[in-house]
């Protein structure tokens, strides 16, 4: 019978105003989001640049953005999130590596070991992470609004080659720079004997680390199964989202 | 007879590798597989996947030329599948490797610990326990391998052996560090939980080994046959009343048993990571079950009875 027909369209056009309404819902979010973290990267820029204009040394200027950079830093768990539930087109193991690594760089070396806070290195990386990441947010924020205009896409696609060496030379000085203060503090770290049975030490482990920048931020950094530019970039999100 | 003829096409090129004519129309894929090795040497049949389309599943070995929707000239696709080695070679390695690291760790082979506990033994007799429950698991897996599993593949790709290796060989040095470790902490229930945690391993080890047997059973020498296995005389069995996969059920028991007696934590996360692997497993397995046997029992679950 004929309305039979019809039930079946009707359900059909349901289920797309229902897919539709979920892509609006999750764009919506996303432009929201990367809208804020845009910013609030900008401010971290603002705030680290006044600091050495008053200051004139970047002496305590880490303590001074701490909280900031950590909340920012914090708060990008979410794209992993993002990804796990796929309204962004990334690897969730790829995202969540390269958030992971930034987390721990923030919370459990710069954070946790005060001595190292007002070395030169931290900056180095701080400043990296800075434009890049106000970079990424904002070429994120205007390709969700279908207008991108052509110096954040040549950033995009361009800063990496100097940014991302820089970042590396940034991180692994300010963990070197923390192994006598993490040898000599036994932080972080489990000796035996103890009822667990096991062990853990944290200079060791920051060694490690050390090495693994060379295979691991090779390969994560490197991802271009989604992309078709011919060079290796970070991340990429151009053909998702 | 009507003879066919085959021609072997490369799936992602689609260049003509092989031709072959006056096939019998009784002929296996895998009689081909043989007939395309004399051609390419440097491809054994183990490693090729025959398809009749180059993105579709590969044909299996038992498939006979003239039951295959081909018409007297078929066009097959080839796929390397990269070096392979057989799994009996794959599991000796990979449970022979933990077997001897432990023996090593046990008997303090010198520039594991300090040079004066060299060639000592631990003061605690749980740990000549837990040295004589790994090692008797180890060694029922390789009798087990040669003897009794039966196995639907050949051949796995080379890197496993790797990959393999590398997870049981490296799980086993950090286990074996802790638990043999001059300064190990004994269980802290003591006797109580070393017994409790014997039973329940030995428990394990018993079914594992029933599961085993009763799986080897279902499938008679030299056959690929898949069948519905069932509970037998054994009381071991009786599980598979409730459980697709009871062998690796058994097999987490076995390990929280050893966890509990050495009470060590790289233990528990090698039983942890052990776990999530064998429930994808199970879920793999009970999924194919449901799929080729309709009449499958409903009350079974993949691995854990009613709840995974």
């Amino acid at each position: 019978m004929a309305s039979g027909e019809e039930d079946g369209t009707v359900e059909e056009k349901e289920t797309n105003n229902k897919k539709r309404t979920k892509g609006a819902i999750a764009t919506a979010w996303l432009t929201f989001y990367n809208i804020a973290m845009t910013a609030g990267w900008l401010v971290l820029a603002v705030a680290m640049v006044r600091y050495y204009l008053q200051k004139g040394t970047h002496k305590g200027l880490y303590r001074n953005i701490a909280r900031t950079l950590k909340f920012f830093q914090t708060f990008a768990l979410l794209e992993v999130g993002h990804c796990a539930i796929g309204i962004v087109r990334t690897s969730v193991i790829v995202t969540g590596v390269q958030v992971c690594s930034r987390i721990f760089m923030v919370w459990f070396v710069t954070n946790s070991i005060r001595q190292i806070q007002n070395e030169e290195s931290v900056i180095l990386f701080v400043v990296v992470w800075t434009i890049t990441e106000i970079t990424r947010y904002s070429f994120y924020t205007f390709n969700l609004l279908n207008h991108l205009p052509y110096f954040i896409k040549w950033a995009r696609y361009n800063m990496f080659i100097v940014m991302y060496p820089l970042g590396v030379i940034g991180e692994l000085l300010t963990i070197h720079a923390s192994l006598p203060y993490v040898r000599r503090s036994g932080m972080y770290s489990l000796r035996l004997p103890n009822k667990y049975n096991v062990s853990f030490d944290y200079y060791y482990f920051l060694i490690i680390v050390m090495l693994s920048y060379i295979p691991c931020k090779h390969s994560t950094h490197n991802k271009t199964s989604t992309c078709m530019l011919p060079f290796p970039h970070w991340g990429c999100h151009v053909s998702g989202v | 007879m009507k003879h066919y003829e085959v021609e072997i096409l490369d799936a992602k090129t689609k260049d003509k590798l092989c031709f072959l004519d006056k096939v019998e129309p009784n002929a296996t894929i895998g009689e081909i597989k043989s007939m395309f090795h004399k051609s390419h040497p440097q491809w054994y049949p183990a490693r090729q996947s025959i398809r009749l389309d180059p993105k579709g599943k590969s044909l299996k070995d038992e498939d006979v030329l003239q039951h295959l929707p081909v018409g007297t000239t078929a066009t097959f696709y080839f796929r390397d599948l990269g070096a392979q080695i057989s799994w009996v070679t794959v599991f000796l390695t990979e449970y022979a490797g933990p077997l001897l690291i432990y023996l090593m760790f046990y008997f303090r082979v010198p520039f594991i610990y300090a040079p004066k506990y060299d060639f000592t033994t631990s003061k605690h007799w749980v740990v000549h326990l837990a040295c004589m429950c790994h090692s008797f698991h180890y060694v029922k897996r390789l009798l087990e391998t040669l003897f009794v599993h039966r196995f639907s593949h050949g051949t796995m790709p080379l890197r496993n052996i790797f990959k393999n290796c590398t997870y049981y060989w490296g799980f086993a040095a950090w286990m074996a560090y802790y638990i043999n470790h001059p300064l190990y902490t004994p269980p802290t229930y003591g006797e109580q939980q070393i017994r409790l945690a014997l039973t329940v391993f030995l428990f394990c080890q018993i079914g594992n080994f029933s599961i085993h047997i009763a799986l080897r059973n279902l499938r008679p020498p030299g056959s690929k046959t898949r069948k519905i296995p069932y509970p037998t005389k054994n009381p071991f069995t009786w599980i598979f009343l409730l459980v697709s996969c009871p062998n690796y059920t058994y097999e987490l028991g076995s390990w929280l048993g050893f966890t509990l007696m050495t009470q060590c934590l790289p233990v528990a996360a090698f039983t942890l990571v052990g776990f999530i692997q064998m429930t994808v497993w199970a879920k793999g397995k009970h999924r194919s079950y449901l799929k080729e046997f309709r009449d499958y029992p409903t009350l079974r679950s993949p691995i854990l009875p009613f709840i995974l």
